[in-house]
């Protein structure tokens, strides 16, 4: 449980940190290495060089512009949960980091770390691909913006090219017709998920739902939204029938494998269960308030 | 590579292998034992210390990271052969048995305590949910963690009334 040898070099800059990252397809970036650093233990990785990129200030910032929250790559988890700026501005991420991990994880964790890792279990890619958020990469050709639709791929693979750093991303800001739901199921709160669901929508002065997306968690190879949501939703004032029949047609999509949490079948059914209890706080049918509190 | 850190308010300086864990680094090359290693892959907690004051686990992060910052072990908990509040409310409720992850339950409550913050008890399950105990089954350890936060709240504020 000790990491291969690798070189170590802490980037100056984040043109420092591409290049050195570039001249060699072995090196990497690295962070808060909350994901990194147990397969380095693991020996599951084994690259040549490490850039820590966790010094760079100017990957650190958090700053709204007009209606859209940019979010740099090095905010850590706890702050993403605890800032007053993410409550306020992007308060569906706010909840789902506290979901991410425990503590200890939040506090050295990074934003753009766990959003580049592309864990299929893991919640900010849930919470990016409901939000339709935008990912930042820099690379040696410059700056691109990719769709998170695009950005995700399967088995932790994304977008990105080798030597290109994903420096942060842009979320669109929460207002009075924003609504969002969160839900997540683990054996051991902070664990990695055994499904979940993050959902965000919009409603009109009627209160009919005009806009709703749902990043699925565990439900597939990589991140995943949910399929037929807007068939069953949108153009209507949602109930609880509505939210079953989207429930319904999303369940057929969903394709988690089997593994030691549970078979299939009941991964897809943790998964469903998720996106109902999103689904009926993001549209206030959980008078209760139990969905957001359950575990 | 050189490596210079501050541990419970004492410099050190070494050069080791950038691949070298915190936790190894503290145990092997300082002899600051208390830090215990358990899974070594970041989910048993028991590596728990703080990284300028915040929590995190030792087994997760490498030496070379630490560079030019603040760590506090549980070694640096008891005072002048005094056990800290947080030591004696676990001698006190047996928060222990064999005591392997008592150093990483400490290290994760010692910033709740510092702030004398009074958490309920599903507050304080999820405050520690990230450190796992095999002997106890939680119990008692709830139990030190409540009396130690109360008792620190109270010396903060005794004013206040109690919520327990």
């Amino acid at each position: 449980m000790k990491p291969p040898p690798f070189e170590y070099v802490v980037a100056t800059s984040v043109d420092h940190a591409i290049d050195l990252v570039s001249t060699d397809e072995d090196a990497k970036f690295i962070a808060g290495g909350q994901s990194l650093i147990p397969l380095l233990s693991l020996r599951f990785a084994s690259p040549t060089v490490l850039v820590d990129i966790s010094r760079l200030s100017e990957l650190r910032d958090v700053r709204r512009a007009g209606d859209v929250l940019h979010i740099g790559a090095l905010t850590r988890h706890a702050e993403i949960q605890k800032l007053p700026i993410m409550k306020q501005d992007a308060p569906l991420l706010s909840a789902a980091a506290g979901w991410v991990a425990h503590s200890q994880v939040r506090n050295r964790g990074t934003f753009g770390g766990a959003v580049a890792h592309s864990d299929s279990a893991a919640e900010f890619p849930a919470v990016l691909l409901a939000t339709e958020a935008t990912i930042v990469a820099r690379s040696r050709d410059g700056e691109r913006r990719i769709p998170c639709q695009d950005f995700f791929g399967s088995h932790f693979q994304t977008a990105l090219n080798h030597g290109e750093l994903l420096t942060g991303v842009e979320l669109p800001v929460h207002d009075d017709s924003t609504r969002w739901g969160f839900s997540e199921f683990a054996r051991r709160k902070g664990d990695y998920a055994i499904g979940g669901a993050a959902v965000s929508a919009r409603v009109d002065e009627q209160g009919r739902c005009t806009r709703v997306r749902a990043g699925l968690i565990a439900a597939g190879p990589g991140p995943t939204s949910a399929e037929g949501l807007g068939e069953a939703l949108l153009d209507r004032v949602v109930d609880e029938s509505a939210v079953s029949d989207a429930v319904a047609r999303a369940e057929r999509h969903l394709t988690p494998e089997s593994n030691v949490h549970g078979t299939k079948e009941y991964r897809r059914a943790v998964v469903a269960e998720s996106l109902r209890r999103a689904l009926r706080q993001a549209f206030e049918l959980d008078h209760a308030g139990t969905d957001r509190r359950s575990a | 590579m050189k490596t210079r850190v501050t541990v419970n308010g004492e410099g050190y300086e070494r050069d080791v292998e950038p691949r070298m864990l915190l936790s190894d680094f503290l145990r092997h090359e300082l002899g600051l034992t208390g830090t215990n290693v358990g899974c070594e892959h970041g989910v048993c907690g028991s590596c728990t210390v703080l990284l300028d004051g915040e929590p995190v686990r030792s087994c997760t992060m490498l030496a070379v990271q630490s560079d030019s910052r603040r760590l506090t072990t549980v070694e640096g908990l008891a005072c002048d052969q005094k056990l800290h509040g947080l030591q004696e409310a676990f001698t006190a409720c047996h928060g222990l048995q064999c005591g392997f992850c008592t150093p990483g339950m400490l290290m994760t409550l010692l910033p709740i305590y510092n702030e004398a913050r009074r958490l309920s008890d599903d507050e304080i399950r999820e405050a520690i949910s990230g450190n796992l105990c095999r002997c106890t089954g939680y119990q008692q350890i709830v139990e030190a963690a409540r009396q130690a936060l109360d008792e620190a709240a109270e010396l903060a504020d005794p004013d206040a009334e109690s919520q327990s």
